[in-house]
C-alpha cells in the first residue's frame, strides 16, 4: 500500500471537475446550460453560417478594391463581389463634395483643429484647458473663415461643399447651436410667465410635430415668401437654420424631463440662500438637471447627425447626394449597395463613437446618490 | 422708481411677457405681410380652389379609385392612405422585431445576446434614409426580372418590380365570415369575463385560451364552409414582361416598411430590454416564492410592471416612424410628402398651400398621439400612497 499523501481526517484537494472552468465550462455556462439554450445555440450558429460567409465572401474575398477598375463591368470580369473601385474612384468627392481641390487642406486643417476645440468640452482633466477653452471660443469664426474664405483667403461658394464635408458641417454646428437653444426652451417652459410657457410650449409642439423633410422644404420652397421681396440666402444656411430649430425643441423636450426630475426641495434650497434665478440655475438646477439627461441629449446629437443625409432630398449634395450623382453615371450604374455601405460604415463609427462617449460621461457624472 | 418696478417680481414679470410678445408679434407680422407683399408681386393671392381642379398625374399604388383626372384632394387622400399603409404595417414589423431583439439581448445565450447586440447596433446608427435606399437598391438592382422571378412555391414570385402575390377575391357573402368573426369576438368576450367572475368567486380555473382560440377559429371557418368558400385567389399570372393580376407590393413599399420596421425595431429593443430590467429582481423572487411558473410569472407579475415602463417610449417610437414615412419621397413611394407636398405643388406651383396643408397633417396626427399617451400616462401612473 503506497503512503498516504494527505494526513488522517484531510483529503488531498482535487481539481474542479473539467466541465466546470476553463474554456468547456465556460461553453457550456453560456451556450449550452439547458435543452432550450442548446436549440438557441444550434439556431444562432445556423443564422451566422447563413449571413456570414456569404457577406464575408462579398466584401472581402470575392471583391475588387483595385483603384485602376474605371468601369462596373470590368470588375464584374475580375470576380463576382463587391466592387469597391467606385468607392476609390469618388473617395475625394464623397469626402469634400466639390471643393475646390487645391483649397482641400483648408477642410482638412479645419477639421483636425476641430478635435483640438473639442478635446477641452468632453475632457476636463486635459492640461491648459483654460487656454484651450479660448481657442474653442475661437473656433467657430476661424472654421467659417477657412471654410468659405476670405481674410486674404481665397473664397468658396457653399454649394461647393458637399460629401461628409457637409454631413460633419451641420452636424457639429446644429449640436452647438441647439444645446443652448434647447436649454432655454426647456427653462420657457417651465416658466412662470404663462406667456412664455405657452409660446414655448407652441414652438416645442410644432417643430416635434412634424417631420424634418418637411421642415426642409419649407426651407427651400417656402422662407422665399417670408422674406423681403430680392432677399436671397444661401440654401446651408437656411437648411442648417431647420435642423438647428428642429433639434432644439427635441432638446428642450428631453430637458424637461431632467428638470422634473429634480426635487423642489433643491429650488426652495436655492431661493432660501437668496439665489437670483440666474444663479440657481446655473449653479444649482441645470448641473444635475443636464446630468440626468445626459442620455437622451446624446441620443438627440446622434439622431441630428444622422438626420443630415435628408439634405440630400432638397437637393445639397451630402454622401448620398454624391453617391445619386455616381450612380447616375454609366461607368458605375447598379452598384448602390457598394455605395451605401460605405456610407453607412462612415455614419456607424461616429454615432457609436458618440454613444460610448456618452456611457462613459454618465459613468464619470454618477455621484451614487440614484437609489436602487 | 424704475428700479423699484424691476425689483418687484410681479411687475418684473409683466414687463418681460410685454417685450416677448411685441417682438413675437413683431416677428409674425413681418413674415405675414412679406409674404403678402411676395404673393401681390406674383400676381396671386392664397387660395384653396386648386384642390378640386384635376391632378394630372399617376399614382401607382392606389387603395380608393384614383387615376390622373382624379383631383388634388383626391390625390392628397391617397398620399393619406397611402401612409397609413406603411406607417401601420411598419409598426406591426418594428414591435416584432424589437421584442424579438430586446428579448434576445437578456437572453444568457452567448450567441443569441451577442447576435442581438450587433443588430441593434448596427441598425441605430446607420441613418434611416441610408437604410431605405439601401434596401431599394438591393431590390431593384439585384432581384431577378420577372422573367428569372425566384418562386416561393408558386405562391409568391420577388422581382426586382416587387413582390406578386395572390390576391383575395372575396364575394358578397363573404360578409357573412365577417359577421362570425365578430360574433366569435363577442362570444369570447363574455366567457372571458365569465370565466373571471367565476375565478374570483370559486378559484375554479377555465382553460379560457383554449375555449377562446378555437372559438375564434372554428366559427369563421364553419361560416366560410356553410356559405359555400365565398372567396378565391386571384393568382398573378406572367405574361409579356410582366406578372399580370394578383397582388403587387412595389420595391419602394418593400423597402420603406423593411427599413422603417428594423431601424424602429432596434429603438424599440433598447426599450424592451430597459423595462424589463427596470423590474426588480425582488418581484420575480416573490413571484417564485408564491409557486408561479415561470411563463406565469413573466405573463401575470414581471410584463404588467415592465409594460408600464415600456409603452410610453414605445408609443412615441412608433409616432417617429409615422414622421419618418415621409423619407418615402427618397424612393418614390407616393405618401403625404410626395402627393399634396411633391407632385401637386410642382405642378401648381401653390408652396404655401400645399406646405401648409402637409405641416396640418403631421400635426394632427403628432398632437393626437400626444394627446393619447398623456391619457395613458395618467391612467397607468402609480397612484402613491
Amino acid at each position: 500500500m503506497d503512503k498516504q499523501a494527505h494526513n488522517n481526517g484531510m483529503h488531498q484537494e482535487l481539481p474542479p471537475p473539467k466541465m466546470q472552468v476553463g474554456f468547456a465550462g465556460w461553453i457550456r455556462k453560456n451556450m449550452l446550460s439547458s435543452p432550450t439554450d442548446v436549440l438557441l445555440t444550434v439556431v444562432s450558429i445556423y443564422i451566422l453560417y447563413k449571413i456570414v460567409p456569404p457577406l464575408a465572401n462579398w466584401v472581402f474575398f470575392d471583391a475588387v478594391f483595385s483603384g485602376d477598375v474605371k468601369h462596373r463591368n470590368e470588375c464584374r470580369e475580375i470576380a463576382a463581389g463587391a466592387c469597391w473601385s467606385v468607392i476609390v474612384a469618388r473617395f475625394e468627392q464623397l469626402l469634400y463634395g466639390f471643393y475646390p481641390v487645391h483649397l482641400r487642406w483648408r477642410v482638412n486643417v479645419t477639421f483636425v483643429l476641430l478635435f483640438v476645440a473639442l478635446v477641452p468640452l468632453l475632457y476636463d482633466q486635459v492640461r491648459g484647458r483654460k487656454y484651450l477653452l479660448w481657442f474653442t471660443l475661437f473656433y467657430p469664426a476661424f472654421a467659417f473663415v477657412m471654410l468659405w474664405g476670405g481674410l486674404g483667403l481665397e473664397s468658396v461658394e457653399s454649394s461647393k461643399f458637399g460629401g461628409f464635408l457637409l454631413t460633419v458641417l451641420i452636424g457639429v454646428t446644429g449640436i452647438a447651436v441647439s444645446l443652448p437653444l434647447g436649454i432655454a426652451l426647456s427653462l420657457g417652459r417651465q416658466s412662470s410667465m404663462p406667456l412664455v410657457r405657452l409660446l414655448s410650449i407652441c414652438y416645442i409642439e410644432f417643430f416635434r410635430g412634424v417631420p424634418l423633410i418637411t421642415l426642409l422644404f419649407v426651407a427651400s420652397t417656402l422662407l422665399n415668401y417670408f422674406m423681403p421681396p430680392g432677399t436671397y440666402f444661401d440654401l446651408l444656411l437656411r437648411v442648417i437654420i431647420m435642423v438647428i430649430l428642429f433639434a432644439a425643441a427635441y432638446i428642450a423636450e428631453v430637458i424637461r424631463g431632467g428638470l422634473a426630475a429634480i426635487p423642489r426641495g433643491q429650488f426652495e434650497a436655492a431661493d432660501a440662500l437668496g439665489l437670483k434665478y440666474a444663479n440657481c440655475m446655473r449653479l444649482i438646477i441645470l448641473p444635475q438637471a443636464l446630468k440626468i439627461s445626459i442620455p437622451g441629449i446624446v441620443n438627440t446629437f446622434i439622431g441630428l447627425y444622422k438626420d443630415t443625409t435628408l439634405v440630400v432630398i432638397v437637393g445639397l449634395l451630402d454622401p448620398l447626394g454624391i453617391s445619386g450623382a455616381t450612380l447616375a453615371d454609366s461607368k458605375w450604374q447598379g452598384l448602390s449597395t457598394e455605395l451605401y455601405m460605405f456610407i453607412a460604415l462612415g455614419f456607424f463609427i461616429s454615432c457609436f463613437a458618440m454613444s460610448r462617449y456618452s456611457l462613459y460621461l454618465e459613468r464619470k457624472l454618477d455621484t451614487g446618490h440614484k437609489d436602487q | 422708481m424704475m428700479s423699484n418696478i424691476w425689483a418687484d417680481k410681479k411687475s418684473r414679470q409683466t414687463i418681460i411677457q410685454i417685450i416677448v410678445i411685441v417682438v413675437v408679434l413683431s416677428l409674425i407680422g413681418f413674415f405675414v405681410r412679406n409674404t403678402l407683399n411676395n404673393l401681390e408681386l406674383l400676381g396671386r393671392e392664397a387660395s384653396y380652389s386648386f384642390l378640386f381642379a384635376p391632378s394630372n398625374y399617376d399614382i401607382n399604388q392606389h387603395l380608393i379609385e384614383y387615376d390622373s383626372r382624379s383631383t388634388h384632394l383626391r390625390a392628397t387622400v391617397v398620399g393619406i392612405i397611402n401612409t397609413g399603409l406603411v406607417a401601420f404595417f411598419g409598426i406591426m414589423l418594428a414591435t416584432f422585431i424589437g421584442f424579438v431583439a430586446g428579448v434576445s439581448r437578456l437572453s444568457s445565450n452567448f450567441l443569441v445576446n451577442r447576435i442581438a447586440y450587433v443588430f441593434v447596433e448596427f441598425s441605430r446608427n446607420v441613418p434611416i434614409l441610408l437604410w431605405i435606399l439601401l434596401w431599394h437598391g438591393l431590390i431593384v438592382h439585384n432581384m431577378p426580372h420577372p422573367k428569372q422571378a425566384i418562386a416561393a412555391y408558386d405562391f409568391a414570385f420577388l422581382t426586382n418590380r416587387g413582390i406578386y402575390m395572390p390576391k383575395p377575391l372575396l364575394e358578397p357573402a363573404f360578409w357573412g365570415v365577417v359577421v362570425a368573426l365578430l360574433i366569435a369576438l363577442a362570444g369570447a368576450y363574455i366567457f372571458y369575463r365569465f370565466a373571471r367572475q367565476k375565478q374570483e368567486l370559486t378559484g375554479e380555473q377555465y382553460p379560457v385560451y383554449w375555449v377562446n382560440g378555437s372559438l375564434l377559429v372554428a366559427l369563421p371557418l364553419l361560416a366560410f364552409w356553410l356559405l359555400g368558400f365565398p372567396a378565391e385567389l386571384e393568382y398573378p399570372v406572367f405574361k409579356g414582361f410582366n406578372f399580370k393580376g394578383g397582388l403587387v407590393l412595389s420595391p419602394e413599399f418593400i423597402a420603406l416598411l423593411i427599413a422603417l420596421g428594423v431601424y424602429t425595431g432596434a429603438f424599440i429593443a433598447e426599450i424592451v430590454r430597459a423595462g424589463i430590467l427596470a423590474v426588480s429582481h425582488g418581484q420575480t423572487e416573490a413571484a417564485f416564492a408564491l409557486g408561479l411558473k415561470a411563463n406565469l410569472a413573466m405573463r401575470l407579475v414581471i410584463l404588467p410592471q415592465a409594460l408600464r415602463v415600456i409603452v410610453p417610449p414605445m408609443i412615441s417610437q412608433y409616432l417617429n416612424l409615422t414622421k419618418n414615412s415621409s423619407l418615402a419621397i427618397a424612393v418614390g413611394y407616393m405618401d403625404i410628402v410626395a402627393t399634396i407636398g411633391g407632385i401637386s405643388l410642382n405642378q401648381t406651383g401653390r408652396a404655401l398651400e400645399c406646405m401648409s396643408i402637409v405641416l396640418a397633417l403631421y400635426l394632427c396626427i403628432s398632437l393626437s398621439i400626444s394627446a393619447f399617451m398623456n391619457w395613458y400616462n395618467k391612467r397607468i401612473s402609480l397612484v402613491d400612497r
